[in-house]
């Protein structure tokens, strides 16, 4: 046999395996997360959590092959829409996960929607998604954006603390943030500090609330904002003195970079890796494990996000292809979340879940975590739900 | 307003003057005599901090680490010089731009793949890690202090260098007239690689020094070098005395303006929109007064002689 004949007959080879392969129908999952540029280390533990639902159902969801197709919207809608346009289009994917960021969220739901493709939110809760405008094919894992930031806002007010500073980026989110501490809190807010988005340097910010001698603090202050602003706050030696309330601000995406500086800073959170239940318990030691660094509640929103496909497909009874059984499924699907018991969703697709009070600590291996202290809602449902028209 | 306050904030200004004046001096330096648009200026600040992180955590000294960053972010300046930008002196400013944004996008990359894309940290030096205490509950850390001290000292080595000796002479003929310097017979190129390496070791030991400050991430050179650029602008290209002295306006006016726009507006409207306003307002503060020095003074505040 010439050589070839030889390299002809081993190319037909390949090829047939790999239209026998195509045969078995695979489900395909279109995922668009950030992940280039400063709040990469987002969207990288979104995915990483995904894999590793994926993996741990054995690379199978709802008992079909699983082929994940991922994008990157480089927090940018308009690079948003051209990715999911593709995954939509080109890939024709059955499911679209996605996306960390609010803005981005805005931009791609409306298309997602008007292909009747199932799109599960491992993270971004924009208001306008939960109340007037939720729609049937929306589904989150994580929460609604205000959650967080009224629970730490429930705990001020709980705590007893009179006067307190808000900080937050210049821009819609951090607007939505002191909206949201607000909504439960009754004391007198001092002063409403709006910083550039991507400022480095809060020495100015600082200073302005060592003036005013508030009793706490809330700040969000997502990504390398929050990790220079703890560093600043602790050097200014205001971290023992004036409490530090905060919201996706210190958690272990930044904890690595702040380390000490944030160690007993309170944030408000839907998930801690020592939350106590099995499902967590194996998540977070094989995460761990797997991928060498702490999972943030990015992670464990990803990860819910593989359970939830999975239940999805078992209760479409392996229907993946169709959209419409998927979208009905979806919301009928159960599996035991990360966040322990039985995962609850609103009728606007967001979350019923526990909201809790975490504190930064160093563990005993050396590595910084967040840390449950005390539940502030049971069962807590969005404030925009009752405006959503869903039943 | 407190008088002390006022201090602390005009210190603040100052500590990101002096900052801005280490990235914009090489801006300056190489724009100025090669006529070269470096918009990689920036990533050379943020490598400066990277090297620095890494140097710390292999040698376990800050010192040990500041030295071995600073001569790789030499090194690494000249590879880039020899590699890349030597071969873009006689194009275009456009052609400059391109290539330079692309070295951006290719070390920003390189960076994450290298570090990682999560934010890292450096501690602050033992010997400068405490505090002084300047307003009631508010601790100044003494490495802010060393940040501006340092940032004035490398000011006045710099203005030595270019103004008293033979070097800096040639730097300032060369910046009035290149080709004229070159057939005196100065060996031009050999020139620009001084400049240039000097210039991103600047960048460099500014990165060093900010970062137990802020956090070390990818992309981090790409806002700095916005506002070098405006500080270039303001105080004339080619000009280090001009790029010193629009550094402090612009640290002072920008951080002034944030701490204090709006308790302005508050003496002048309702307290709600004074919020809105005043931040939005604060961000474009260093943007107005580019426009209206380039509108005054179209070569900036102080011009480099014979441009």
């Amino acid at each position: 046999m010439t050589p070839r004949l030889t390299s002809l007959l081993a190319a037909l080879a390949i090829a047939g395996f790999a239209t026998g392969a195509q045969a078995q129908e695979k489900l395909k999952i279109g995922m668009l997360a950030t992940l280039s540029g400063p709040a990469a280390v987002l969207g990288q533990h979104m995915r990483d959590g995904f894999q590793l639902g994926v993996k741990h159902l054995g690379g199978k969801l709802g008992g079909m092959e699983v082929e994940l197709v991922v994008a990157d919207d480089e927090l940018k809608p308009d690079v948003g829409i051209q990715k999911v346009q593709g995954l939509l289009e080109r890939d024709k994917v059955d499911v679209v996960v996605g996306v960390i960021f609010s803005n981005v969220m805005m931009a791609i739901s409306k298309p997602v929607f008007d292909s009747k493709t199932v799109l599960i939110s491992p993270n971004a809760g924009p208001s306008p998604l939960a109340g007037k405008g939720c729609s049937p094919w929306f589904v989150s894992t994580a929460w609604q954006n205000d959650q967080n930031h009224e629970a730490m806002g429930k705990y001020a007010q709980d705590k007893g603390y009179k006067k307190i500073v808000l900080l937050a980026p210049n821009y819609q989110a951090g607007k939505d943030s002191m909206a949201g501490f607000k909504r439960h809190y009754r004391g007198e807010v001092l002063e409403e500090i709006f910083n550039q988005v991507n400022q480095l340097d809060f020495s100015a910010e600082i200073a302005k609330i060592a003036a005013l001698k508030p009793d706490a603090v809330f700040a969000f202050e997502p990504g390398g904002m929050g990790v220079n602003f703890v560093k600043q706050y602790a050097q200014a030696g205001l971290a023992g003195k004036i409490p530090f309330l905060s919201a996706f601000t210190v958690d272990e995406t930044t904890l690595p970079a702040t380390q000490d500086a944030a160690v007993g800073l309170h944030s408000g959170a839907q998930w801690a890796p020592n939350l106590d239940n099995p499902v967590n318990k194996k998540f977070v030691a094989d995460f761990e494990a797997t991928y060498k660094y702490v999972p943030a509640l990015y992670a464990a929103q990803g990860y819910d996000a593989a359970l939830l496909i999975d239940a999805a497909v078992k209760a479409a009874g392996g229907k993946a292809k169709d959209k419409e059984a998927m979208r009905a499924a979806v919301r009928k699907a159960s599996f035991t979340s990360v966040r322990g018991g039985a995962f609850k969703l609103n009728t606007n697709g967001f979350p019923l879940q526990d909201v809790y009070v975490v504190k930064a600590v160093k563990r005993a291996d050396g590595k910084y975590a967040t840390e449950i202290v005390s539940k502030v809602f049971s069962d807590f449902a969005d404030a925009y739900a009752k405006d959503c028209p869903l039943k | 307003m407190s008088t002390t306050l006022l201090v602390v904030q005009i210190l603040n200004g100052l500590q990101l003057g002096v900052l801005l004046f280490l990235i914009a001096a090489g801006l300056t330096l190489v724009f100025g005599v090669m006529d070269f648009i470096n918009l990689a200026h920036g990533v050379q600040y943020m490598l400066g901090a990277y090297l620095a992180v890494m140097f710390y955590g292999l040698t376990g000294s800050f010192l040990a680490g500041l030295v071995l960053a600073l001569l790789a972010a030499l090194a690494f300046g000249l590879l880039l010089e020899f590699a890349v930008f030597r071969h873009l002196y006689d194009r275009d400013h456009l052609d400059q731009v391109i290539a330079t944004f692309g070295v951006i996008l290719f070390l920003n990359q390189g960076v994450k793949l290298v570090w990682g894309a999560a934010p890292l940290t450096l501690p602050i030096p033992e010997l400068f890690s405490g505090s002084v205490r300047l307003m009631d509950g508010l601790l100044y850390p003494v490495w802010r202090l060393v940040v501006i001290a340092s940032g004035l000292v490398a000011g006045v080595l710099l203005y030595g260098l270019v103004a008293h000796t033979r070097v800096g002479m040639l730097v300032r003929a060369g910046a009035t007239d290149a080709p004229m310097v070159s057939a005196l017979g100065v060996d031009i190129r050999r020139l620009f690689m001084i400049v240039f390496g000097f210039g991103t070791m600047l960048a460099g030991f500014a990165g060093i020094m900010v970062a137990p400050i802020l956090s070390v991430e990818p992309g981090m050179g790409d806002t700095i070098l916005i506002l070098a650029f405006v500080v270039i602008v303001i105080g004339g290209i080619g000009s280090i005395r001009g790029a010193f002295l629009a550094a402090l306006i612009v640290g002072l006016v920008d951080t002034l303006g944030r701490s204090f726009i709006v308790d302005i507006l508050r003496l002048v409207m309702a307290p709600s929109p004074a919020r809105t306003v005043g931040p939005a307002l604060a961000s474009m503060l260093i943007y107005l007064l580019m426009a209206l020095v380039l509108y005054v003074r179209p070569t900036g505040l102080f011009p480099a002689k014979g441009r």
